[in-house]
């Protein structure tokens, strides 16, 4: 009776403006479990929270390297995320064939910005139902990236998307002013933190459900490959986070001691 | 920027129009199965914070001396210096693939730009992917500048993709008649960083000096450039200085003389 006609295709506008099949779009990145992304002066990190389908099978891939120097983090449709990392490992090395350098991560985020902005545009194609955290260095330092299936791609200092990813965000906005001086261990527990706000109350972080990736500058300003923690390796960070189920309001108080292992 | 494309072409109120008629317009099209117009050596040499890279203007035509004020050093983004060896008109096409690389780079307009090291990978794979297509870019270059980490940087490529690295390197005649020179200066990697810059460019100038007594393909005008990290001082109208033919009395073997 009252069915919406403007949302059978990606090319129309609705008389308000809109264009539902970009919004719907954006509404499957809400589906995906929840992932985080936080950059200091000298690292970037992605934290993820993986989903299993079923008690007995495995966990959907969250985070993916694309290169030595950045990787992403994905929320919704998997598959599209796949034809995009592959679409950026295409980039990367064809960058580092051609010309001997890393790819600009400005230009491979643009590259898929634009790639992505194409599909609403075209008749008979769809948005990409996947939003994406891309975190990695080249020269000019550590970078985080927010890419969106509407297309629009912007730089970040700190950012969370997903299901239940609003409270992620208020952790990041409440502690927003310590992560530029934060060494690699705080970035990592802010992280989680981040990510164990956006838990709901029957669940917690576990070796199995969480993936972080690290990337960085190291010592004498030499690069730290992009650096995937899966399965047991996650545990050394789980466990250095002191306290158990965060607090909700989620001020960085607790665990600070628990921070100061290396520097 | 240096323009490798000046209007060379014999003026019409002087030579009268072009016969198009000697350009076969007919026929299969023919890949480049030698060299036609050249340019002979382009010599460099690396110094404690950069580069010294020489080539003469001459483009000849077989034995003549057809084009005296062809430039033979290009600059890329105020970092790099690029000199041409081999076919003149094989460096005009490299010349604007160069150039439209540049505007592509550019117009990103995001702080990221191709430094000298980047530049010798593209080249080299231009000329690779050429000479794979059994027409290849007949070429000899040196790529001049500076690599990842702001030190000086110093490579060589030619028509069959061929590349390798040395302090001192030269193309054509200069890499027998100049070459062994500046390798007494520079021996080796570890020699680069005692060299100060104006030993550098007195060596080439040198060089420049010899390969015009002994090169018969080369000439007393040339271009010269230094590369450091601060910028490029590109000159491309010197001419060589104490030129002294007394060498040539003693000479023999070569002439009409008996003895």
């Amino acid at each position: 009776m009252f069915r919406n006609n403007y949302d059978n295709d990606s090319v129309t506008f609705s008389p308000q403006g809109r264009i539902f099949q970009v919004e719907y779009a954006q509404e499957a990145v809400k589906q995906g479990s929840v992932v985080v992304g936080l950059v200091s002066k000298t690292h970037a990190v992605l934290v993820a929270l993986k989903r299993n389908a079923e008690e007995l099978s495995s966990y959907q891939k969250k985070i993916i390297g694309i290169d030595d120097h950045f990787g992403i983090a994905l929320a919704g449709l998997a598959s599209d995320a796949r034809v995009l990392s592959n679409f950026m490992k295409q980039q990367a090395l064809s960058s580092k064939l051609t010309y001997g350098r890393a790819i600009p991560l400005e230009r491979i985020v643009a590259s898929i910005g634009d790639r992505a902005q194409t599909n609403t545009q075209h008749y008979g194609k769809r948005p990409y139902g996947v939003g994406l955290l891309i975190a990695g260095i080249d020269v000019t330092g550590p970078h985080l990236y927010e890419f969106q299936p509407s297309g629009m791609t912007q730089e970040m200092v700190a950012c969370a998307i997903g299901a239940r990813s609003q409270t992620a965000r208020t952790y990041l906005e409440r502690n927003l002013d310590e992560f530029a001086g934060a060494n690699k261990e705080q970035l990592v527990q802010h992280g989680l933190k981040a990510l164990k706000n956006s838990l709901p109350q029957d669940k917690e972080l576990t070796i199995d459900n969480t993936t972080i990736a690290v990337i960085g500058v190291g010592k004498e300003g030499k690069m730290e490959n992009f650096k995937l923690y899966d399965g047991q390796d996650v545990s050394v960070w789980l466990e250095m986070d002191s306290g158990g189920k965060s607090d909700g309001a989620g001020r960085a108080t607790e665990g600070e001691a628990a921070m100061e292992i290396d520097s | 920027m240096t323009n490798l494309e000046g209007n060379q072409q014999p003026r019409d109120d002087i030579y009268g129009p072009y016969d198009a008629s000697f350009l076969q317009s007919s026929g299969p099209n023919q890949h480049t199965q030698s060299p036609v117009v050249t340019g002979t050596s382009v010599i460099a040499v690396k110094f404690k914070n950069g580069v010294v890279i020489a080539a003469d203007n001459l483009a000849s035509y077989g034995s003549l001396a057809r084009f005296t004020d062809v430039k033979r050093l290009r600059t890329f983004n105020e970092t790099t210096v690029i000199g041409f060896g081999g076919d003149v008109s094989d460096m005009q096409y490299l010349d604007r693939v160069l150039s439209s690389l540049d505007i592509k780079e550019s117009y990103a307009d995001d702080g990221h730009h191709l430094n000298a090291k980047n530049l010798h990978t593209y080249l080299a794979k231009v000329l690779y992917k050429r000479r794979s297509d059994f027409n290849p870019l007949w070429n000899q270059l040196l790529v001049a500048g500076t690599d990842d980490e702001g030190k000086p940087f110093l490579s060589f490529a030619d028509l069959l993709g061929t590349t390798f690295s040395a302090p001192t390197l030269a193309t054509g005649f200069g890499a027998h008649l100049a070459q062994p020179l500046l390798r007494r200066l520079v021996p080796d990697e570890s020699a680069v960083e005692e060299i100060t810059q104006e030993a550098a460019v007195a060596a080439v100038k040198d060089c420049m000096k010899v390969l015009f007594y002994r090169d018969a393909r080369s000439l007393d005008a040339y271009s010269i450039a230094v590369v450091t990290k601060d910028g490029i001082d590109l000159r491309e109208d010197e001419k060589l200085e104490a030129q002294s033919w007394a060498f040539a009395e003693s000479i023999r073997g070569y002439g009409t003389q008996v003895n």
